[in-house]
């Protein structure tokens, strides 16, 4: 932290300190140097190779962490617990895969240029939602646009009636609950429990080869960075500190002549349309989305990615987001059958001995040090 | 234009100060009145909270309001900042603006500035950006996004700190405040927003007796360049700030006048020590 200027006048928070780019600019060499390196260039048999399996794991984690970060925003920051972030998530999910879909072009099972499972459904048109999704602008407007539009109208009826708190949280997890409950149906026109998969292209260049892999990793490294880099613009900026103000003092703040529900409309939404870029960049990664990225359950988890990361401090969720589902990819391997159990022991756990998150820890042991 | 707590720093007495002060443009208080309320009624499950209370408070006035617990001092607060819906009644503001139909936010844009009985700052933010949140100024979110802090808000910011004698802990997170800190604070938010009354709920509750006789000098300082109304408990206090004082009971004005009329009123004397 910089010292106050001479003249006494305390200063407001900065973007980042010296570290703090230090950091990032050497999580950036990482992602941008390092991995394509030692994924494209080293040679399998090499030390320094790094295998296609953990070119996506990274890949699928930085989609989560970009999901930590905006649940981060609208929780840690806003005092706002949102049950339902999947939903937003899937719903960007959805959207490019749509795209996707329509990329694969007659290449399906039954050689026709429509999805298969339309064609399974015996249908001879696409539905009215389909529309323009074979146009990769239209369908990354959809990214943005519908997580976006569904947050906005959802928070300004919740957040005008003032429901808060516990009740706010038993909402959310109704709407995506209700929603996995829409996509599981054929008729919906998504694929049903199936959901999409069997992707084959991105704008016409085949999804598999290792360089569109690596490209889509740097994609997602470069939102990522920028997802935190927004988020630390936002928690520094005056609007940053009338959110905080908002979740420890609502009434004072709307006393203070701020009108807090486009306040909470604005992060909301805002945190609703990081998910649903997310959720675009994780679909053509991990080769598949359906119906359970919306169960309730994938929302909590969510939340307990930001607690055990510490919420309130951006990097804590990202930090949350890597380990816990680090620990997932290994425990679901090892154990598989033990790994619910360990993640809710690990929720209470944090919840006990450290409220603040692992970031939160850290930052109290060094501010307590001489 | 001069800022309150500019305003308040300086210590003339010019008489027509005041007018001066609480004149301004959208604010129609050409019959000196700044607050009116006007047979009041609001109920919760069948209790009476306020009975058709009527109440009206002249622009630059100090008004002192007592009264037992359970008076209808907190529920009167209330319906004037916009926080509780009055079941009858009006209450208007000037002349021209009918409180009953704003919110609270624009209730605090047109000039009503409320400090609550229990201290209420954002306890996770610095002095200094308390009163820079609290700092008048336009208050919608993409203005938000990009303000930036000016060497006038600077120097305004200080001359809040230096009147609420937070100079020196502007750095410090307001959760560390002391009891009385924490008042004087909220009462330096209440300034930044250049309020033209200013609603003061318990002022010196929990306070020591040192910052007690300062909080009345800080009353002092404003009275004549605010409208103020002060709700408190502490007779001492009162007696040392009130000009003109209400006594509520039970809903409803009992008496009014100046403190020492209202302390001899026998009907005052009754419900204060009668129960």
């Amino acid at each position: 932290m910089d010292a106050p200027p001479a003249s006494g006048a305390p200063r407001l928070p900065g973007l980042l300190g010296p570290s703090g780019w230090l950091a990032l600019a050497a999580f950036a060499v990482v992602l941008f140097v390092v991995f394509p390196l030692c994924n494209l260039v080293a040679p399998p048999d090499s030390a320094f190779h790094i295998s296609a399996y953990w070119v996506t794991l990274i890949g699928k984690i930085m989609c989560y962490a970009m999901v930590a970060l905006a649940m981060d925003l609208i929780w840690g920051y806003t005092g706002i617990l949102s049950l339902g972030h999947g939903l937003f998530f899937a719903l960007g999910g959805y959207a490019f895969g749509m795209y996707l879909m329509r990329q694969i072009g007659a290449d399906g099972q039954y050689r026709v240029n429509m999805p298969d499972f339309m064609v399974f459904l015996d249908w001879k048109e696409f539905p009215w939602h389909w529309w323009m999704s074979d146009q990769f602008w239209w369908c990354a407007l959809l990214v943005v646009g519908v997580p976006g539009l569904l947050a906005f109208v959802f928070g300004y009826f919740a957040f005008r009636s003032r429901v808060k708190g516990v009740y706010f949280s038993i909402i959310t997890q109704a709407l995506t609950y209700a929603a996995m409950l829409l996509f599981f149906r054929n008729a919906t026109g998504f694929g049903g429990n199936n959901g999409f998969t069997d992707f084959k292209r991105i704008l016409g260049i085949p999804i598999t080869t290792p360089e569109m892999r690596m490209a889509l990793f740097a994609i997602t490294g470069a939102a990522l960075i920028g997802t935190l880099l927004l988020g630390r613009y936002i928690v520094t900026s005056k609007l940053g500190r009338v959110l905080t103000a908002i979740r420890d003092a609502e009434s004072r703040v709307m006393f203070s002549g701020y009108n807090t529900l486009w306040y909470k409309q604005f992060i909301w939404t805002l945190s609703a349309v990081i998910c649903g870029v997310a959720g675009a960049l994780y679909v053509p990664q991990v080769g598949i989305i359906n119906p359970s990225e919306m169960s309730p359950a994938n929302s909590i988890e969510i939340a307990i990615w930001v607690a055990v990361g510490g919420r309130g401090t951006l990097i804590g969720a990202v930090l949350g987001a890597g380990l816990v589902n680090g620990a997932k990819s290994w425990f679901t391997v090892a154990f598989p059958e033990y790994w619910l159990f360990f993640l809710g022991l690990l929720f209470i756990a944090v919840t006990l001995f450290m409220p603040r998150g692992v970031v939160g820890t850290l930052q109290r042991l060094r501010s307590r040090r001489p | 234009m001069s800022t309150a707590a500019d305003t308040a720093l300086q210590s003339g007495d010019d008489p027509q100060a005041p007018l001066g002060r609480v004149l301004q443009p959208g604010l129609d208080l050409s019959h000196r009145a700044i607050l009116y309320l006007e047979d009041i009624s609001v109920s919760f499950d069948g209790f009476k909270a306020l009975d058709k209370l009527g109440l009206t408070i002249d622009a630059g006035e100090l008004r002192c309001i007592i009264g037992p617990n359970g008076a209808g001092k907190t529920t009167m607060m209330d319906v004037i900042t916009g926080k509780t819906r009055p079941d009858a009644g009006r209450v208007f503001f000037g002349q021209t603006i009918d409180l009953t139909r704003l919110s609270e936010a624009e209730i605090a844009h047109a000039g009503i500035g409320r400090k609550f009985q229990k201290p209420t700052v954002f306890e996770q933010h610095t002095v200094f950006e308390n009163l820079e949140l609290a700092m008048k100024a336009d208050k919608r979110v993409r203005k938000a996004v990009f303000a930036r802090l000016g060497s006038a808000e600077h120097d305004r910011i200080a001359d809040t700190l230096r009147l609420i004698r937070l100079a020196d802990t502007a750095d410090r997170i307001a959760g560390l405040l002391s009891h009385g800190q924490k008042q004087w604070l909220e009462i330096g938010m209440l300034l930044m927003q250049e309020p033209k009354l200013l609603l003061l709920d318990e002022p010196v509750a929990g306070m020591t007796d040192e910052e007690t006789e300062r909080t009345a000098e800080l009353c002092n300082t404003l009275a004549g360049r605010h409208s103020l109304v002060v709700v408190e408990h502490d007779m001492d206090f009162v007696s040392r700030i009130a000009r003109k004082v209400t006594v509520l009971h039970e809903g409803s004005v009992l008496a009014e006048g100046p403190m020492d009329t209202v302390q001899n009123d026998p009907r005052v004397i009754e419900v204060y020590l009668g129960r």
